[in-house]
């Protein structure tokens, strides 16, 4: 090996450690720009609900059971509890949901049975069936990890659609309406 | 006047209400009777993510969700469940992101290649430089 070969060897090599360092920033750049999506999907879409049987959140409506999501009609879950405020935000569109033909039922998480009263006298009523969930048993079985959440159930009681967080947008709107579609069929 | 109006309203207004007026859990704050079972709840539950507050485990997390899954872990292990076997059905509900215990899977292998992949690399470069008198 002469000398220059080593030197411009070594000279290409300074560049090496400035050359790691542009891409560790860019890298971090990029995931600074780009904040990482922190939402838990339920890895249980496509797979059967558990046996479940929920006592009526308050007196105005029954309670829900398993028997009942798997009785042959698609339903809307909705996971919601009248302690959660983005949950009243929910309750226009639950109840555009509901005059579209879609059966809402509601799984009401750590609810007193007074405050779920409340809480429909105040928002409207969109659910058809509420079971109160006291220590979020079902919520875990399905793979829910907060409130609103709702999920789209096929009449053999399969998990087919899950929507995480307010049906707000028309977008939203129209995802759940064509999950309940591709359900019936 | 307006100033003293305004700190007594402050003192008699209602805070915004997040969070459920429910008594926690039966065991989400309560250890299982047999210390043993209580120890192997505990190891498991610090090895679990909290799905609303992400950073934290379940043991550490003071969120009502991560009170009621305590709850579940430490009924399962009540009932004599292995600790496996409760992380494994949480996996299947949530995927991995909730195990803070990396498994071997087609996705992870990387995390577990890539350290011996370092020391081979280094040990070729090493054994190099001793056989040309470097070191």
């Amino acid at each position: 090996m002469t000398a220059g070969a080593t030197q411009s060897g070594q000279r290409w090599t300074l560049w090496l450690p400035l050359g790691f360092f542009t891409v560790f920033v860019a890298v971090v750049l990029y995931a600074l720009l780009n904040p990482a999506d922190r939402e838990i999907k339920s890895a249980m879409i496509g797979k059967p609900l558990p046996e479940f049987n929920l006592r009526p959140a308050f007196a105005g409506l029954p309670g829900l059971s398993r028997a009942d999501l798997a009785a042959g009609k698609v339903h809307l879950v909705n996971i919601f509890a009248s302690w959660c405020v983005s949950c009243a935000l929910e309750a226009p569109q639950l109840a555009a949901l509901r005059a579209a033909g879609v059966d809402v039922v509601g799984i009401a998480i750590r609810d007193r049975p007074q405050d779920q009263a409340l809480f429909l006298k105040r928002n409207g009523n969109p659910f058809s069936r509420i079971g109160a969930d006291d220590v979020s048993r079902i919520q875990f079985e399905i793979g829910s990890s907060g409130v609103p959440e709702s999920f789209v159930i096929d009449g053999r009681g399969t998990i087919r659609y899950q929507h995480i967080g307010i049906i707000q947008t028309e977008a939203d709107m129209a995802a759940i309406l064509a999950a309940v579609q591709e359900a019936a069929r | 006047m307006k100033r003293i109006f305004a700190v007594f309203a402050l003192l008699f207004c209602d805070p915004a209400l997040a969070d459920d007026r429910m008594a926690p859990a039966p065991y989400a704050n309560v250890q299982l009777e047999d210390p043993a079972q209580e120890a192997q709840a505990q190891n498991l539950m610090e090895t679990l993510r909290c799905v609303q507050c992400q950073g934290q485990s379940i043991a550490d997390s003071d969120a009502k969700i991560a009170g009621d899954l305590r709850n579940q872990v430490r009924e399962k292990i009540k009932a004599g469940q292995d600790p496996d076997a409760i992380r494994a059905w949480l996996i299947e509900r949530y995927g991995d992101y909730v195990s803070f215990e990396p498994r071997l899977t087609g996705q992870t292998w990387p995390l577990f290649a890539a350290p011996l992949l370092m020391l081979g690399f280094a040990a070729l470069f090493l054994r190099r430089r001793i056989a040309r008198g470097q070191v």
